[in-house]
């Protein structure tokens, strides 16, 4: 790719995008490679037909027999520089499901050590004939780097730094869907650390896509330095928010926010932004509470509050698989032949 | 290559003379490294003379870099001072100010003196900028003196800002007996720390840690008043803000002894090029908003910024391909500034050279040799401008030994033609001579 110097016409840009270059990922140029890089690339119907396909795969996970031969021959490879245990192997279990080959490389048996760099790295995966490549890594941007770099295997953006978490923001979709019918009309409360948080970047995008509305709960040094441009609501005030919301997000907070000076305490943040059992009884019945996980039970969420029955994460976990499944089959698939 | 001067003339025909005393219609004839004549119809003046073919274009003196990488010694697999003086004179200098940075950091007459050597072959001028501070880390003054005698005439710690006040201002006092310039690289470390691009609307939708531009303010402000207590100039190199223009231009509107410059990258790029998460776009200080982008502009244009300098960074493509937080900061500038001049900045041309040569010049101490005025009996280091015609930046095809240039496929107007180094044309009709 030429670099490109206008802000029109370059990839992943956030809510503002003026150019969404890829809608669907089902409809990409013939012959031209698809990629899941950001939900900024996908409009209210690519993610919606996502969704969609996502409905059947979760009936092929409940099966005897889990799995289908949908890609069959293909290869995905899952290449983290960052630990993930969770994305990793949700992506590993949705390609064996389609029966396609895995295999896993992570930073700390790799060559990455030994001083090879990030690109020969991947064109060496690449060389060994790969159809897809997920990746993780810890500095945003990667994955495009990636797709640059590589000429025939579709890139999955796992995460990447701040930025985004695509298939995070799916699998959140879903599972909306899923307990409360629409994401239309849903107001939605996203709270934490959202200056550091790829989940909620692609959140905010799927989200207000699907037609939610939202609203961003955090001290504003957890916040990104200016949401000009981002189509949301800013609220420092929990107890506020949660009367009147349908789902209130939780994000993980890194205990390490205390050494830059961003929170005074860990109980300070506790009692101002956590969902303690008390501020949970503010919720209307029926309101969804959801974390992307990995949770620390009793900093943003309490224990108990986690395993209510309105609380969604582990409906999450699993849903994560089927919707990886989906974005696999659009990208690596026939098209044609779902194998279901 | 040729040993020892130079002795061919060169007739210069055609063309139209720019200097800071105006602009007049006349051929130049060349001898001896010196300009002989100026004037209409020289033709006859010489026979034998090599006749470098000006018309339409502008004759104007060489023009002159305050800030140039050429990594040498340390990093020759991204320039050196022989590939980093084929690109300048190719951009239309005849003299570059090397930045210290190198590894080791000129921050002793020793290093210093190999730079020197280096560059009395190449097809620039090398000048020497010497570090501040031992190792450019900010706790030991250098050997500014030693340097001073080598005659080096300005110093930084560039990369790095100084950032202990005191420090800083025993070096302005220590400096202002040496008749030298001190040019600070104003960032305040503690917060920019971790920030890989400006921090504002994009950085927050792409994920990436950002440097505010009241890191850069922040020191322009407390150098300013470090200048004004110890009464020593100070040059501050490569501002890209709206705010530390005003701070400069008010400190000039109030006598201050204060020099400017910026880069052509922050009035011909913004911040918004970073959404590609191509590393040739992460520079420091970093691409800014288009508010700053208008500033810096402005500032050129009412002479608050008293020049361009390229800040002609090369690095090394493996070194480009990394991950946007571990890539290192930089561009190349030196083949692509004056066109970028010409093409965003709506001045006339007597404007743009004095932003590119002669008050450039005044700054790095070179004036007499470089900068003009173009009479008889000056050094002849000139460069001869087609302000007309139009060109596409091909990254594959530059003289540095380096590729990370973000104006690749950019269509671009003016272009130099040729280039005369101490009476010898360097770059003839483009190309490189030697």
């Amino acid at each position: 790719m030429t670099a490109t110097v206008s802000a029109t016409a370059a990839p992943g840009v956030g809510p503002a995008a003026a150019v969404r270059p890829a809608a669907r990922l089902s409809t990409a140029k013939p012959g031209g490679r698809r990629h899941l890089l950001s939900i900024a690339d996908l409009d209210r119907e690519g993610i919606e037909e996502i969704l969609r396909l996502t409905d059947m795969f979760v009936e092929v996970s409940e099966r005897p027999i889990p799995r289908v031969p949908a890609l069959r021959g293909k290869t995905v490879v899952s290449l983290f520089f960052e630990d993930s245990t969770r994305t990793r192997l949700s992506f590993e279990m949705a390609a064996k499901r389609l029966s396609a080959d895995t295999m896993s490389f992570s930073v700390s048996t790799s060559a990455v050590k030994k001083g090879e760099s990030l690109r020969d790295t991947v064109e060496t995966i690449e060389a060994m004939g790969i159809d897809a490549i997920v990746v993780r890594h810890s500095a945003a941007g990667v994955p495009w780097q990636i797709a640059n770099w590589t000429e025939g295997a579709a890139v999955i953006n796992g995460g990447d730094g701040w930025h985004e978490h695509p298939t995070q923001a799916l699998l959140d979709c879903y599972t909306i869907r899923q307990q409360r019918g629409r994401l239309d009309g849903q107001r939605i409360a996203i709270v934490g650390d959202i200056r550091h948080s790829r989940v909620a970047r692609s959140d905010v995008l799927a989200f207000t896509a699907l037609g939610a509305s939202v609203t961003l709960v955090a001290p504003p040094t957890l916040l990104p330095p200016t949401l000009a441009g981002w189509p949301v609501e800013v609220s420092h005030r929990l107890d506020e928010v949660l009367p009147s919301c349908d789902v209130v997000y939780l994000l993980r907070l890194q205990r390490e926010r205390m050494q830059e000076a961003l929170l005074p305490s860990l109980r300070e943040y506790t009692a101002t932004y956590g969902l303690t059992r008390q501020r949970a009884r503010l919720l209307v019945p029926g309101a969804l509470i959801m974390h992307p996980g990995p949770v620390n039970r009793g900093v943003e969420i309490a224990a108990e509050v986690a395993d209510q029955p309105n609380s969604v994460i582990t409906r999450q976990v699993r849903n994560g698989v089927a919707v990886r499944m989906a974005v696999l089959y659009l990208l690596l698939g026939s098209g044609v032949d779902l194998g279901v | 290559m040729s040993d020892g001067p130079f002795n061919q003339a060169v007739l210069i025909r055609g063309g139209t003379v720019v200097d800071a005393t105006g602009k007049r219609v006349g051929d130049v004839l060349i001898r001896n490294g010196v300009v002989e004549a100026v004037g209409l119809d020289l033709d006859d003046a010489i026979a034998g003379a090599q006749v470098l073919d000006a018309s339409g274009c502008i004759v104007g003196p060489g023009l002159v870099d305050l800030h140039s990488h050429l990594r040498e010694p340390g990093r020759e697999e991204s320039e050196t001072v022989e590939t980093g003086a084929r690109a300048a004179a190719l951009g239309g200098y005849t003299a570059v100010v090397a930045m210290p940075n190198t590894d080791p950091p000129i921050d002793c007459a020793a290093v210093a003196r190999q730079v020197f050597e280096l560059g009395a072959r190449a097809t620039c001028e090398v000048a020497v900028a010497g570090a501040i501070t031992v190792g450019r880390a900010g706790k030991l003054l250098a050997p500014l003196a030693e340097m001073a005698d080598l005659g080096i005439r300005l110093f930084t710690d560039d990369g790095n800002g100084v950032q202990d006040a005191r420090l800083m201002r025993r070096a302005l006092e220590y400096a202002s007996a040496l008749g030298v310039t001190l040019a600070q690289h104003c960032e305040d470390s503690s917060l920019a720390a971790g920030g890989h691009m400006h921090e504002g609307e994009w950085s927050s939708r792409l994920g990436i840690p950002g440097q505010p531009g009241e890191a850069e303010e922040l020191m322009v402000m407390r150098d300013l008043a470090l200048s004004r207590l110890t009464r020593a100039p100070i040059h501050f190199l490569h501002l890209s803000t709206a705010t530390s223009l005003q701070m400069v231009r008010v400190a000039k509107q109030g006598g201050a002894r204060v020099t400017a410059e910026v880069a052509p990258h922050h009035f011909s790029l913004t911040d918004a090029a970073v959404a590609s998460y191509d590393t040739v776009f992460k520079v420091n200080p970093p691409l800014r908003p288009p508010a700053d982008v208008a500033a810096v502009k402005a500032a050129l244009a009412d002479g608050t910024a008293d020049a361009i300098a390229t800040d002609h960074a090369p690095h090394a493509q493996e070194d480009k391909e990394a991950p946007f937080d571990q890539a290192p900061p930089g561009m190349l500038g030196l083949e692509t500034a004056l066109a970028l001049a010409v093409t965003e900045l709506d001045l006339p041309i007597e404007r743009l050279l004095a932003l590119l040569s002669w008050q450039p010049a005044a700054i790095a101490g070179l004036a007499g040799r470089h900068g003009g005025p173009i009479v008889a009996g000056a050094a002849a280091n000139l460069c001869v401008i087609d302000p007309e015609v139009t060109w596409v930046v091909d990254a594959t095809r530059l003289a540095s030994r380096s590729r990370n240039c973000p104006y690749a496929g950019r269509t671009l107007t003016g272009r130099v033609r040729h280039t005369v180094l101490r009476g010898e044309p360097v770059v003839i009709d483009g190309e490189a001579q030697r």
